[in-house]
C-alpha cells in the first residue's frame, strides 16, 4: 500500500446537496494505454447498478501515442444522448491535461494524477491529486503492466468518490478477463488499492453519486457493429466479403466470430457461411454480386471510402437487378476525413449512388433494436427488390455500446423475392428476365444451376430488353429504367415507416438515425425550458413514403436535424417532394461527435426567435 | 430426314452448345476462341446449365453471349470479373465457371483481382483474349504488348510487356497455359483439360484484333503468330469417361485430373518441356521474353494438388441458396446464449 498522500486539496469540498444518477464522466487518456477496459468496466458497473447509461469512445486515428477520450454519461431520466458538459473529469494524460481542465463547467470534480499539479489552474472546480503513478509501482511489480494496470486505480477511486458499487466493479472485471485468471487478479487488487486510498484520503461528500435503481433490468449492453453482425446472422446471410475500415471492421468481425459458433454444420461440419477478406472494396462487392447472383444472401461491411470504390458495381446491382446488402458504418468525410469520428455524412452520396439515374433503398437504424433488425429487412428488401439496400448505420451507433432490451427473435421468413425454381419456369408463360408480370415492376429472376434448360438468361450492365437480350432501343431502354423507378418507389411502402411523436404543433424536427437519443431530449429541454412544444418525425428509410409529406404539410415550421454540413437530407426531401422544399431549415451537426441535445434545442430556440 | 444428329456422352448435340450471333469482327481472333469453347464443352459433355460464364468489358468479354445459351451469362464490370466470379464459385460450388477476360481487362484495370484471383485457386477457366490492344475503344496499346510493337497509325510501344503466364505461375496458380487462337488443334486439348482441371486455370491465348492490331510492325498479327508460334509439346487430353486409368507405353507425360481423364504432353522433334516442372516453366517463360523469334504455346505448368477456394473455407457441398432456415438461423437457446454474453 501506498502512503496516504499529504496533499493539502485532498480533503475534498463538501457539497450540501449531492446531485444523484444525473452525471458525465470523462476519461482523459493516451491512445494505447489499455484504458478501454477501465472504462468499460465503470460503464458496466453502473449499468449494472439499474442506472440508465452509455459510454461514447472519443479515439483518434491512430495506434498508440495521440490523445483519447471516453464519456460515461449516466442519467436516471434515461437520456443516454452525449453532453457536452463533463462532470467528473479523470485527467491522466498530461499532454491534455490543462485544456480539459479549462474546458470543464463551474463545480466539476476533477481527478488527477497527482504530479500534473493542476490544482492551481481553477478556484471553481474540485480537484482530486491522486498518486496514481506512486501507487502503481507498489501494486504491479511487472514494470510493463504498471501502464495498463494504472488504468485500474483510477477505476477504485472513482468507485469510491461516485459510489459505485465495488461489486458491480469486480462482476465487470471477472467478465472482462473471464479467460485470463492472472490477469484478473492483478486488476482486482489494482482497483481495491484505488478505492481503498480514497477511503483513506478522501473525506467530505462529493458532489455527484450514484445510486443503485431498476431502470436496467433486463436489458444488454452492446455496441451497433455487434448488433448489425446478430441481425444478419439470424437474417439467414450465406456470403460476406469485406475489406477493414474503421469504423465497420468490427462487423464482419463479430460475424466470424458468431460463424464459429453458430454456422459450422452439425451433420457436416462445413461452415455454412463464406466469409472472404477481400483485396479491397471493389472485390469485396464484386463477390458480394456475384455471390447474390448465384443465390446466396450476401453482404459486405464498409465505410464512406469504400462506398466510393464500389460505386461502379453498386450501378450494376441497380441496373442489372442483382441483390446486395451493404452496411455502411459512416466516419466523418470527405476523403480520409476524421476516420475515427462519426457523420451522417454519406445521406445522399448512398441514396443516389452511382453514374446515371439510380436510386438505393436505405435504412437508418437510430439504435441498437435497429442496427439488429434492420439486418434482416435489408436482406429481406434486396431479394424482394433485387437490387442494393444500404444499411445506414454511423461509428456513434456501431462503435460504441449502447444499452438496449435483448434482441427478440425474429418472428418472419426470409424473404427470397421472386425466384423462379425449375417448376415454376416451366409454367411460366413466356418467361422474361426482366418483364413486369405482378404490375409492381418486380420481374422474376432465376439461379444459375437450374435444370430444365428454361431458365437461363445473360446479366449485363449494357442495355437489355425484357429478355435480357442486348439492346440499345431507346425506347426499351427507356420502359426497362422507369419499371426499375417504379420498382424501387414501391420499396417504400414495405420499409420500415416514419414514427412520428406528437402532433398539432406548429413545429415539426425531421431527424433520422443516431440523431434520435438527442432529439428526445431536446425536445423535453424544449418544453420545459422555453415552452417550445414540437412534434417529432423520424425517418427509418428511403425512398420516402408519403407520410413524410403529410407531416411537412400540418406544420408550420419543419427543422430537419442532421449530422452532416450540408443537409443532405433536407435535399432529398426537397429534391423528391419539390414543393415542399421551402418549408424545410436545417439544423446540423458536424463536428465529428455525436449529436448533443442542447446543440439541437438551443438551435430550435434561435430559429424560432428569428421566425417569429 | 437426314440422320440424327450426333451427341455426346450425355446425348446433346453440338447444338446445344452454341450461343448468339457474334457481332465482333470479321476474322477477330475472340470469335475462334469462342468456337473452340463451344466444341470443348461439347466434348466434355458439360451439362450447359451448369455452367456460369462470366467477363468484364471488352470486344473479348461480350464472347460469353456466343457461346452456351443454355448457361447463366454474367458480363460484368471491366476488370472485376475475378470478384463476381468468385462470389458465385463461392455460393454455388456446383457450377462450372468461365470467365472470359482481354488483355486490357485483365492486365491493365483488371491487375489487382487477376493477381489475387490466381492466389485464391477459385474453380474459374480464365481466358485472357490477348490482342495486345483495347479493341473495343478502338486500339489503343494495353499492357501485354509487346516493347518495340507498332500501332496502325506508327506509335511504338516503348514499355516491357506483362507476362501472364509468368505472374500466373509465380502467383500459385496450378494450370497455366498459352496458346493461339490459330492454333485451334491445341487449344481444343489445353481447353478440355482445363474443364476437368477443377481449380484456377489461366489460359493466356494470343487472339488477333483484325481492325487495330493485325498489321505490319505488329507481334500479335495472325501473320506474326502463324510465323513465330512455338509449341513447346504436343498437348492431348484423354477423357475420364474413355479411359479411367491412363497409362501411355510411350514418351508422353500425362498428368491425371481431378475432375476425371488426364491431360498429356508428348515432346517434339527438338523441343520438350515437362509441365510439372515450375522452375522448368518461369525459365522458359523468361528466354521467350529474350526472344523475338518465337512465342512459346503449351501447357507451361500444371500441379493439380493445391485444393480448391472453397475446400479451403471448408464450404458445403450444396449451393448456399438451398441451406434450409434451420442451418441458416440458431434457434432461440442460441438467441439466448448470444444475448447473456451481452449482460
Ligand atoms: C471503368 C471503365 N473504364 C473504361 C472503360 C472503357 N473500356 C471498355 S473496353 C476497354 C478495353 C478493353 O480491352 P481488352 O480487355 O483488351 O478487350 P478487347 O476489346 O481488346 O478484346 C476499355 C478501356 C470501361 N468500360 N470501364
Ligand atoms: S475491334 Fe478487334 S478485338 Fe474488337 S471485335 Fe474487332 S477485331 Fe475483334
Ligand atoms: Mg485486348
Amino acid at each position: 500500500m501506498s502512503e496516504p498522500s499529504t496533499a493539502p486539496e485532498s480533503a475534498a469540498p463538501v457539497h450540501a446537496e449531492p446531485i444523484v444518477n444525473r452525471l458525465s464522466i470523462q476519461v482523459a487518456t493516451v491512445n494505447g494505454s489499455g484504458s478501454q477496459t477501465a472504462n468499460n468496466t465503470l460503464l458496466r458497473a453502473i449499468f449494472q447498478m439499474g442506472i440508465p447509461v452509455s459510454g461514447k469512445n472519443l479515439f483518434p486515428s491512430n495506434i498508440a501515442g495521440l490523445p483519447t477520450w471516453f464519456t460515461i454519461r449516466a442519467n436516471a431520466d434515461g437520456y443516454t444522448a452525449r453532453r457536452k458538459e463533463v462532470d467528473v473529469l479523470i485527467c491522466m494524460n498530461a499532454q491534455t491535461a490543462k485544456q480539459d481542465v479549462a474546458d470543464v463547467p463551474a463545480g466539476a470534480t476533477v481527478i488527477h494524477e497527482e504530479g500534473l499539479k493542476l490544482s492551481d489552474l481553477r478556484d471553481d472546480v474540485d480537484f482530486y491529486p491522486v498518486p496514481f503513478q506512486k501507487m502503481v509501482r507498489d501494486v504491479c511489480p511487472v514494470v510493463a503492466l504498471r501502464r495498463l494496470v494504472v488504468n485500474m486505480l483510477y477505476v477504485g477511486v472513482v468507485a469510491e468518490l461516485i459510489g459505485i458499487e465495488i461489486e458491480e466493479i469486480d462482476n465487470a472485471l471477472t467478465k472482462a478477463f473471464s479467460t485470463k485468471p492472472k490477469a484478473l487478479d492483478l486488476n482486482l487488487a489494482a482497483v481495491r488499492a484505488g478505492l481503498t486510498w480514497a477511503q483513506e484520503n478522501i473525506t467530505g461528500r462529493p458532489r455527484f453519486r450514484v445510486e443503485r435503481m431498476d431502470k436496467t433490468t433486463g436489458k444488454v449492453l452492446v455496441e451497433g457493429n455487434k448488433a448489425t453482425a446478430i441481425g444478419c446472422l439470424f437474417a439467414g446471410v450465406t456470403l460476406a466479403a469485406w475489406y477493414p475500415i474503421t469504423p465497420s471492421s468490427s462487423v464482419t468481425e463479430s460475424l466470424i466470430d458468431l460463424a464459429a459458433k453458430y454456422r459450422i454444420d452439425p451433420e457436416t461440419g462445413k461452415q455454412n457461411i463464406a466469409i472472404v477478406q477481400a483485396e479491397d472494396e471493389l472485390a469485396a462487392i464484386g463477390m458480394v454480386i456475384g455471390a447474390a447472383w448465384a443465390g446466396a444472401r450476401s453482404m459486405t461491411a464498409t465505410s464512406g471510402p469504400g462506398i466510393s470504390l464500389m460505386s461502379e458495381f453498386i450501378g450494376l446491382s441497380y441496373y442489372a437487378e442483382v441483390p446486395a446488402v451493404i452496411v455502411n458504418v459512416q466516419r466523418t468525410g470527405p476523403s480520409t476525413g476524421l476516420p475515427t469520428r462519426t457523420m451522417q455524412g454519406d445521406t445522399l452520396f448512398c441514396a443516389y449512388n452511382s453514374h446515371g439515374d439510380t436510386r438505393h433503398p436505405c435504412l437508418y437504424p437510430a439504435n441498437i433494436k435497429e442496427a439488429y433488425e434492420f439486418a434482416q429487412v435489408a436482406f429481406d428488401a434486396a431479394e424482394r427488390f433485387q437490387t442494393t439496400v444500404f444499411l445506414m448505420s454511423d461509428l456513434d451507433l456501431g462503435m460504441n455500446l449502447w444499452m438496449a432490451d435483448p434482441f427478440e427473435y425474429p418472428q418472419k421468413e426470409l424473404d427470397r423475392g421472386k425466384v423462379l425454381d425449375e417448376k415454376g419456369l416451366a409454367e411460366a408463360v413466356d418467361w422474361g428476365r426482366y418483364k413486369d408480370v405482378d404490375g409492381d415492376g418486380i420481374p422474376y429472376r432465376s439461379l444459375p444451376g437450374t435444370p430444365g434448360g428454361k431458365g437461363a438468361f445473360f446479366t449485363r450492365g449494357s442495355g437489355h430488353d425484357e429478355y435480357a437480350q442486348y439492346t440499345e432501343s431507346g425506347d426499351a431502354y427507356a420502359a426497362n429504367v422507369d419499371r426499375i423507378q417504379r420498382k424501387i418507389q414501391g420499396s417504400a411502402d414495405v420499409l420500415p415507416q416514419p414514427i412520428v411523436d406528437g402532433t398539432g404543433n406548429a413545429v415539426g424536427l425531421i431527424a433520422f438515425g443516431t440523431s434520435d437519443d438527442a432529439i428526445g431530449e431536446a425536445r423535453d429541454q424544449l418544453r420545459v425550458e422555453d415552452g417550445i412544444e414540437t412534434d417529432y418525425l423520424r425517418i427509418r428509410a428511403f425512398p420516402f413514403p408519403d407520410s413524410i409529406r403529410d407531416f411537412v404539410e400540418a406544420h408550420e415550421r419543419v427543422y430537419v436535424v442532421e449530422q452532416n454540413r450540408d443537409g443532405q437530407m433536407r435535399m432529398m426531401i426537397g429534391m423528391e417532394m419539390p414543393d415542399l422544399a421551402p418549408q424545410l431549415t436545417s439544423i446540423k451537426h458536424y463536428t465529428g461527435m455525436p449529436l448533443d441535445a442542447r446543440t439541437v434545442s438551443e438551435a430550435v430556440v434561435s430559429l424560432e426567435k428569428k421566425g417569429s | 430426314m437426314g440422320a440424327a444428329p450426333k451427341t455426346n456422352h450425355i446425348g446433346l448435340s453440338v447444338q446445344e452448345y452454341k450461343g448468339g450471333v457474334s457481332t465482333l469482327c470479321k476474322g477477330c481472333g475472340h470469335d475462334v476462341i469462342t468456337n473452340t469453347i463451344i466444341s470443348a464443352f461439347y466434348e466434355m459433355g458439360v451439362e450447359p446449365h451448369m455452367v456460369a460464364k462470366l467477363s468484364g468489358i471488352g470486344c473479348s468479354s461480350k464472347t460469353p453471349a456466343y457461346f452456351l445459351n443454355q448457361a447463366w451469362g454474367f458480363n460484368s464490370v471491366h476488370g472485376r470479373m475475378p470478384a463476381v466470379a468468385t462470389g458465385a464459385a463461392l455460393a454455388n460450388r456446383k457450377l462450372v465457371n468461365i470467365g472470359i477476360s482481354g488483355d486490357g481487362d485483365t492486365a491493365s484495370i483488371g491487375m489487382g483481382q487477376f493477381v489475387h484471383l490466381m492466389r485464391r485457386n477459385v474453380p474459374l477457366i480464365y481466358i485472357v483474349e490477348n490482342n495486345g490492344v483495347y479493341g473495343l475503344t478502338k486500339g489503343q496499346f494495353s499492357a501485354t504488348a509487346d516493347e518495340g510493337a507498332k500501332l496502325k497509325n506508327g506509335t511504338v510501344n516503348d514499355l516491357p510487356a506483362i507476362d501472364l503466364c509468368t505472374m500466373a505461375i509465380e502467383l500459385g496458380c496450378g494450370f497455366v497455359a498459352r496458346s493461339f487462337s490459330a492454333d485451334r488443334k491445341q487449344l481444343l486439348q489445353i481447353l478440355k483439360a482445363a474443364i476437368a482441371f477443377g481449380g484456377t486455370c489461366m489460359l493466356d491465348v494470343m487472339s488477333p484484333c483484325v481492325t487495330f492490331n493485325n498489321h505490319e510492325g505488329s507481334t500479335k498479327s495472325y501473320d506474326w503468330g502463324r510465323d513465330h508460334e512455338g509449341p513447346i509439346h504436343e498437348v492431348g487430353f484423354v477423357p475420364g469417361w474413355d479411359t479411367p486409368n491412363v497409362d501411355f507405353n510411350d514418351d508422353r507425360v500425362a498428368v491425371p485430373m481431378p475432375g476425371g481423364g488426364s491431360v498429356w504432353v508428348k515432346p517434339l522433334e527438338n523441343t520438350n518441356h515437362d509441365p510439372r516442372d515450375k522452375a522448368a516453366a518461369l525459365k522458359l517463360l523468361a528466354s521467350d521474353h529474350q526472344n523475338d523469334d518465337e512465342f512459346f504455346t503449351g501447357l507451361m505448368y500444371v500441379n493439380p494438388e493445391r485444393e480448391s477456394l472453397q475446400d479451403d473455407m471448408d464450404m458445403p457441398a450444396d449451393p448456399l441458396w438451398n441451406l434450409p432456415i434451420d442451418k441458416l438461423r440458431p434457434s432461440r437457446d442460441k438467441m439466448d446464449e448470444i444475448v447473456e454474453s451481452l449482460r
